[in-house]
Formats: structure tokens, sequence, C-alpha cells
């Protein structure tokens, strides 16, 4: 009668994909701030460029800003996709079926690559006609650099999850929040040298930082550096299981103050 | 009789508040139960900790004869729940609604039981409205069409005829005495509506302050208080009359 857990997991992930499709105002919502975001930033390319070419060679500032935002959007669409299961108070219903937390998550981050992808994809075409930089000229290593980015975003997704199921809809505003938490130190527009040093030994502990000075280093010199990738994809790892317990333990916390029926109200 | 379902000295304790407090009750294969009590008796605590939604503060859980608390994922499969107080996606149809649960709990044929679900609850003229286009009526039946799409053995309601019109209340209640004697099913029920209760139940669990204050069946308990009806014996147990 009863098949395995990749069946709850569709289901999930088709519940998502029910809700993206209801609304068109809400697909053209996931491209809309992309897009935006690559507007502004390649006419202050343009503008820089004219002056301080060495800023925007290679249009490096047009493509650090399209994969940062991969991380924000990766991050944005976990975390929303959560809170359409508060909102619309199904979190009871959906632990009284034999649903694990665990592939809520894999629903969660499914559905979060999907809207990703839907976001990043025309932002991403359109900054070839217009401002002539193209993001797939970097090849593999973009799939690298973009897949690192998710990765930290889900991990900030997990941890921001477990507050909002702890903590409930009052923390809803940390979903916007946290992920500018590390843009300072994630050396998104500027190399890690022009952090002071002590911040510099923060950097070192943010995935995001390698990632970026991983893209510089193709970009601005040619140079493909695996060891930033790899060390990126380590931290990324750790901060990823950390995420995982910090989710798992508030949600056996919300289940230990009886707080999952009254999700949402 | 074999025992579905069994809570052993169960207990749930919210800082200073026992919210049920050493509860200890059992429900037969293929019986109603109801489970009964004033605001704050603690139903709701205790449909939660049957759920595992909630984590018990001792006592032991045994749903199909296996430890619950520990393991709770086979027994969910077999079980189902609704109330009032649980909504369904407010944006999806009622048909895809129903797909989503009917996917989650792993049917093989997950459209024709969504079918047959929308046939038995007479929602197919709204199968392809959303669910915030409906009335609380029909959303009622949609909830209930929700937590039988898996064929539960083990049904808990929480209200199941709240917002529902005398006719269709009568005939949701007529539905669920249907599934349970067809399927045999074992439902636990929590309701205020004690005309209901006499109708369906078999067995009334009756709590107060989260203990357990009375048990047995509406005929019983009508003979002990020397009542006439349930609402006057659920009137005496709350005010401790013979207790």
């Amino acid at each position: 009668m009863k098949i395995g857990s990749v069946s709850r997991i569709q289901a999930l992930l088709l519940r998502y994909l029910y809700v993206l499709r209801s609304s068109w105002p809400r697909i053209i919502e996931i491209a809309y701030w992309p897009t935006m975001q690559l507007i502004i930033w390649g006419f202050v390319s343009l503008h820089f460029g004219a002056s301080q070419p060495e800023i925007t060679a290679s249009g490096i500032l047009i493509s650090v800003v399209l994969v940062w935002d991969s991380l924000f959007r990766s991050h944005v669409s976990y975390t929303l996709s959560f809170l359409e299961e508060m909102w619309s108070r199904n979190l009871g219903n959906l632990f009284v079926a034999p649903l694990r937390p665990w592939e809520l998550m894999i629903a969660l981050a499914s559905i979060s690559l999907i809207r990703t992808f839907i976001g990043m994809i025309p932002a991403a075409l359109l900054a070839i006609p217009f401002f002539g930089v193209s993001v797939f000229d970097m090849g593999l290593p973009l799939i690298a650099f973009f897949f690192n980015l998710v990765f930290t975003g889900w991990a900030i997704s997990q941890v921001v999850t477990g507050i909002l199921i702890r903590y409930g809809l009052g923390a809803e505003s940390l979903t916007w929040v946290i992920p500018f938490l590390i843009a300072p130190v994630s050396c998104i527009y500027y190399p890690l040298s022009t952090l002071p040093e002590w911040l510099q030994q923060v950097a070192h502990w943010i995935p995001t930082s390698y990632v970026f000075e991983g893209m510089r280093y193709l970009l601005l010199e040619g140079q493909w550096r695996e060891d930033l990738l790899i060390k990126a994809f380590l931290l990324n790892c750790f901060y990823f299981t950390l995420g995982m317990s910090i989710f798992l333990f508030a949600f056996r916390s919300a289940r230990k103050n009886g707080l999952l029926l009254q999700a949402g109200e | 009789m074999s025992l579905v379902l069994q809570t052993h000295r169960l207990s749930k304790i919210f800082g200073a508040v026992n919210a049920v407090s050493n509860l200890s009750i059992g429900l037969n294969k293929s019986s109603i139960t109801a489970i009964l009590g004033g605001n704050g008796a603690g139903k709701t605590t205790t449909l939660s900790m049957l759920l595992g939604l909630l984590l018990p503060s001792s006592g032991r859980i045994e749903i199909f004869g296996k430890d619950f608390i520990s393991n709770r994922y086979p027994a969910l499969s077999r079980m189902n729940f609704s109330s009032p107080y649980v909504d369904l996606p407010q944006r999806l149809t009622v048909r895809e609604n129903l797909l989503v649960y009917a996917k989650l709990y792993g049917l093989r044929q997950p459209s024709a039981s969504v079918d047959n679900m929308l046939q038995t609850f007479q929602l197919e003229e709204f199968s392809d409205r959303r669910l915030r286009k409906l009335s609380a009526g029909q959303k009622t039946r949609v909830s209930l069409a929700k937590a039988l799409i898996n064929k539960p053995e083990l049904l808990l309601l929480d209200e199941p005829t709240a917002s529902l019109d005398p006719e269709t209340a009568g005939w949701v209640r007529k539905l669920l005495s249907d599934y349970q004697k067809e399927e045999g099913a074992t439902i636990l029920l929590a309701s205020h509506d004690m005309k209901e209760v006499e109708q369906l139940c078999q067995k009334v669990i009756l709590l107060r302050k989260g203990k357990l204050v009375e048990e047995g069946s509406p005929s019983e308990l009508l003979t002990k208080y020397d009542r006439q009806t349930m609402e006057d014996v659920f009137l005496d147990v709350s005010k401790g009359v013979n207790q």
C-alpha cells in the first residue's frame, strides 16, 4: 500500500510548485529582484568602468552581484516555502503524516533550487546583451561557485527555519536580515586584503569569502584556484551540518513545548 | 478485544501546569471513543501527544502494539487527524490539497484515491476551487476528506462537526459511523456536542484538569449519574458531582 520517502519529498515539492503556479505575480517577483540588481549594478559598473577600469575588468562587478544573489535567492526561497506552511497553519497536518524533518528539508532545498534558477537565469541572460557580461563564460567553475553559495544559503535557512519553528512568526524578519550578516566578510565587491587583519581572521571562517576570492582569481588573473573552492565546500559542509542540527534541535524543542499545532496563530 | 491505542501514566507538564496527569486509557479496535472535558481539561494536549506533535513529560504510548514515542513513523502512516485548529493550504485547490496528502501518505494510486474522496464527501463541484474560496462547512469536509485519504486504521478527530450545519453534521456523523463499521477503524474524537457523543460513541473518556475522571459507555454513565442526557452527565462531572 505504501511506498518510500521519495514519494513524500515529491508530494511536498508538488505542494510548493502548486503554490508557485497559483500566482503569476509571485513568479515575476522571483525574477524581478535579481533583474533590478543587475540593472543597477550594471550601470554602476559602466560608470566606474569609464574612470577606473580595474574595478570592473572582465565584468567582475556584475558577475559577483549575480553570483551573490544566488545565495540570497536560495535562502529566501527555502525560508519562504517554510513560512508558507506556517502562514497556512499546515505544520500540524504535515507532521501527523509520516513526514520526517529531513524529508521536509530536502523538499525545501529542491524548491529553493528551482526558484533560484527561475530568478537567476533571466538576469544572467539579460546581462549579456545589456552589459556585455556573460557569467556563463566562467564555464564549469561557475557551477562550483553557484552551488557553494546555494549550499551556504541552505545552511543559513536551516538556522532561520529552526528559529521560526521554535519562536514563531515573530522571528519572520530574520529571513531578510540574517544573510546580510555575512555579507561584509564575504568580500563580494572587494578583495579579502581590504579588510582589517582581525576581520580577515573572521572571513577565513566564512565559506563565501573563498568563493569570491576564487572568482576574482579566475576573472582577473585567469587562474582557477581549486584549493579555495575546496575550503569553501568543507566549511559549507560544517555549517550545513550545524544548521541541520540546529533545526532538528529546534524541531524537538517545538514538539516538547507544543508549538507545532500553534504555529501560525 | 485488542487495544489499538494504550497510554500508561501519560503526563505533560508545562512549567508549573500539569496539563495532563497520569492518564491511562485504552481504545478498543473498531470502536468510536469520545474524549470530553471543559476548556483546559487536557483534550487537545492529549490528542497532540497521541499524534506525536507533543512530547510527553512522562509515561508511555503504545499504538498498534508498538511504542509510539520512540518510533512514531510506522504508526503515523496508519493514522490520520482532522482539527478545525489546523488548516490546509488556502492557495491550493481542493484536488491539489488532497493529491498532496495522498502522495504524502504514499498511496499507490493517489489520483484515484482523491477522486474517491471527492465523491464520498460530495466535493466534486468544488474540486478545482481554491480552499480560501470555500465556506467554513466545505472546508471542514475537505479536512475530513484529507483525514480519510489514507484509510486510517486509527483516526483522531478534534470537533469533527464544528462549523457544519445540522444536516451536514448529521451526514458526517453517519459517514464516520459507516467508515468505522466498514473499515473496522478505531476513532477517537474530541467534541463538545453531547448529542453527537451519544449517537456515535461506544465509550466516553472524561477529563478534568488533566486527569481522567470518568470512563465508560454513554449508557453506563447515564445510569451512574442518573441523568437523561450526556450533557447533564458532562455538567455533573465538570462540577465534580459523584467524584
